[in-house]
């Protein structure tokens, strides 16, 4: 986290015009020259030197042109068409006169004249009704960058420098640049312009990359280097996002691997076992953008909202009114039947103003999440009087990390309770019923789940922590990653534990780690009688399937078997070889290592 | 010697940019002048800019002017790349 502090994390929001996630660092391409100067020029003899420099940059562009056609001619056979267009508009005689008329009359620089045949072309294809022969002024554009850069003398193309993977950021990509990125490792595509129609959302869609266009100002914000999260089916980018992000959108990518065509069909079905058990299937998600994705994929419901983004890279705390604008759109999307916000589970790290916890030694150890809230009850209420207003709306529930034991619970029942009264007092609605659990991420919570349980109304278990604290492992370290093992008996034996004495005390225990949209633990935590199952959307088809096809008895029998095995690696083989057995199908695909 | 026809895009898109450049490269195989005509707005046969801004939609028509002493062969070269839909499916 130290490292990262540096670097500032950004989220962008633009549209998603291509699917799929990357993970990379960036490679910007800056083509939008430059400042265009101005000059007026009297001297005849002189405006005709800038005539012949207009026609020496023409042919220069040409002739690079050709070039890129040739190489390309060579490797693939036939030439894109689009080059061949691009020296047609080099060579165009209405473009070329327009462009000398201006220089002489107007007694200005070639550069200037340029720029006003571009203007005049903007006019008349800004005009037109069809969105594609609209869109074909960019053409326009990139042969009037081109010709710029060899009148001002600038630098040759950056595409060309591209050695390893790399993210394209640039305003807007070109089909000349686009062409000239084949073969070369591009893993996604980010810009500033552009629409579904556009040609980078067509290239990108064509080479199966994820892209973002629309952002706006992507450029101005990423520099060479930095890393990036591009998710092209939400339209959010993360600029310098913390490795715990960066984990969690590599497990996104995974699934999108994984997802076919066809999982997605059944996905709108219900997620119930063949002997009538009903799971509830939900997502998780950050950014109100990824609903359409979580429906389109068969999620019921929200099983986690993360809230965190909502504090990221701002001067101020959100303030009451946008936490309740923002959860609002969640709860009132009519396909969305229940939505599970966890309130912000960050540390002093991101709250800049204070610096007393700033030089924390082991953050995931330190004063963060409900902690931090219970340290701040004035930053923890803004959010809580957010969400209770949502409640109005619509199913809303209230999910608090990292809670350690009954005091911190029995602390937060309190302040929501002078937070709904606050919101009495002032006659705000809310739903009174409003349902209140916890994250059950911490040992201590998992061993202490029957006391705890009496105080909620759910509970939802967070593998990704619990995994990690109770093995003692940083994930993130490379050293000791092997050892993060969600099938370790004692994991296996904490979740049983926990889902008992929820049950004990009439509540519902779902899921919502790493681990719940896993396929190959989906019969486990079936047999393991979890009541819901929230994950990353692109997870939920597959889980589902495996779902309906299922029976409770057959994976209440999976479980009595591996709970009898001392070691790991005995549970993984035994589970990984059932599943191949029960479900080849699918397992062909999703075993993706 | 001149000939003029009208003729009616029957291919998908309209005159859009692929189109563009099969009608810029017939008309370079002729020396005969040639001028495309939409809703009274004429631009030269070999410019794409012209072609283009002339925004010809799937349906719409245009009317080509050859002049020249290889007009009869152009026009016959337009009309069977027209009527090909300009190898579109």
């Amino acid at each position: 986290m130290a490292a990262q502090g540096l670097k500032k994390t950004i989220v962008l929001k633009g549209i998603g015009v291509s699917p799929g996630v990357a993970c990379g660092k960036a490679f910007p391409i800056d083509h939008r020259p430059i400042t265009i100067p101005y000059i007026e020029i009297s001297d005849r003899d002189f405006l005709e030197k800038e005539v012949a420099r207009f026609i020496r940059a023409l042919d220069s562009s040409t002739a690079e042109l050709e070039a890129i056609k040739n190489k390309l001619d060579a490797e693939e056979g036939i030439g894109p068409l689009i080059i061949e267009a691009h020296v047609m508009i080099l060579r165009d005689t209405g473009f070329i006169r327009s462009t000398i008329e201006t220089i002489r009359k107007r007694g200005i620089n070639a550069e200037w004249a340029l720029e006003l045949t571009l203007s005049r072309y903007r006019d008349v294809f800004g005009r037109m009704e069809d969105v594609y022969l609209k869109d074909r002024i960019r053409d326009v554009e990139d042969v009037v960058h081109r010709v710029l850069r060899h009148l001002l003398g600038a630098g040759g193309e950056a595409i060309s420098d591209i050695k390893e993977e790399a993210i394209i950021v640039a305003h807007d990509l070109s089909p000349a640049e686009t062409v000239q990125m084949k073969g070369k490792n591009i893993l996604a595509f980010a810009t500033d312009v552009g629409g579904k129609t556009s040609h980078t959302a067509i290239v990108a869609r064509s080479l199966s990359i994820p892209a973002v266009v629309g952002l706006e100002n992507i450029t101005k914000k990423v520099r060479k280097e930095d890393k990036l999260i591009v998710d092209g089916t939400s339209g959010v980018v993360i600029v310098n996002p913390d490795q715990e992000t960066v984990r969690r959108y590599e497990d996104k990518k995974r699934h999108y691997r994984i997802l076919e065509e066809d999982f997605i069909k059944g996905a709108g079905l219900p997620a119930v076992t063949k002997d009538g058990r009903g799971i509830g299937v939900g997502a998780n998600i950050e950014f109100v953008e990824e609903i359409p994705s979580a429906i389109y994929h068969g999620a019921n419901g929200v099983g986690l909202f993360r809230t965190e983004f909502f504090y990221v890279n701002r001067e101020q705390s959100p303030t009451e009114e946008e936490h309740y604008e923002h959860y609002r759109i969640v709860v009132e999307n009519k396909d969305i039947k229940w939505a599970t916000f966890r309130t912000f589970d960050l540390g002093g790290d991101k709250f800049i103003s204070d610096p007393r916890l700033a030089e924390e030694m082991n953050p995931a150890m330190g004063l963060r999440a409900v902690r931090y809230c219970l340290r701040e009850p004035d930053i923890f209420e803004v959010q809580l009087r957010g969400i209770l207003r949502a409640s109005a709306h619509g199913n809303t529930g209230i999910m608090i990390p990292m809670i350690s034991g009954l005091e911190e619970i029995l602390e937060v029942k309190k302040i929501i309770e002078k937070v709904k009264d606050n919101l009495r007092a002032r006659r705000i609605p809310f739903n009174e019923g409003i349902k209140l659990g916890i994250m059950v991420e911490v040992p201590s919570a998992a061993m202490v789940a029957d006391a705890l349980a009496r105080e909620v109304d759910f509970f939802s278990i967070g593998t990704n922590d619990l995994i990690q604290y109770s093995l003692a492992i940083d994930r993130v370290n490379e050293h000791v990653g092997y050892l993060y093992r969600p099938c370790h008996p004692a994991v296996l034996r904490l979740i049983r534990y926990v889902v008992e004495a929820g049950h004990r005390a009439g509540i519902k225990v779902a899921m919502c780690g790493e681990m719940a949209g896993d396929p190959f633990c989906t019969m486990l935590l079936l047999g393991l009688e979890l009541d819901g199952l929230s994950m990353t959307p692109l997870a939920i088809p597959l889980v589902k399937r495996i779902i309906r096809e299922a029976t409770m008895e057959e994976a209440k029998k999976l479980v009595n078997h591996v709970m009898g095995f001392d070691r790991t690696d005995q549970i993984e083989e035994y589970i990984k070889d059932y599943m191949r057995r029960r479900f080849p199908d699918y397992c062909a695909v999703a075993d993706v290592e | 010697m001149r000939v003029v026809r009208t003729f009616t895009l029957k291919n998908a898109l309209g005159l859009h940019a692929r189109v563009a450049v099969m009608m810029v490269n017939t008309a370079k195989q002729f020396s005969a002048d040639i001028y495309f005509e939409r809703n009274g707005i004429v631009v030269n046969g070999r410019s794409i800019l012209g072609i283009l801004t002339l925004a010809c939609p799937k349906g719409g028509t245009i009317t080509i002017t050859a002049e020249g002493e290889d007009a009869a062969g152009a026009m016959e070269a337009f009309e069977k790349l027209i009527e090909s839909r300009f190898g579109e499916d």
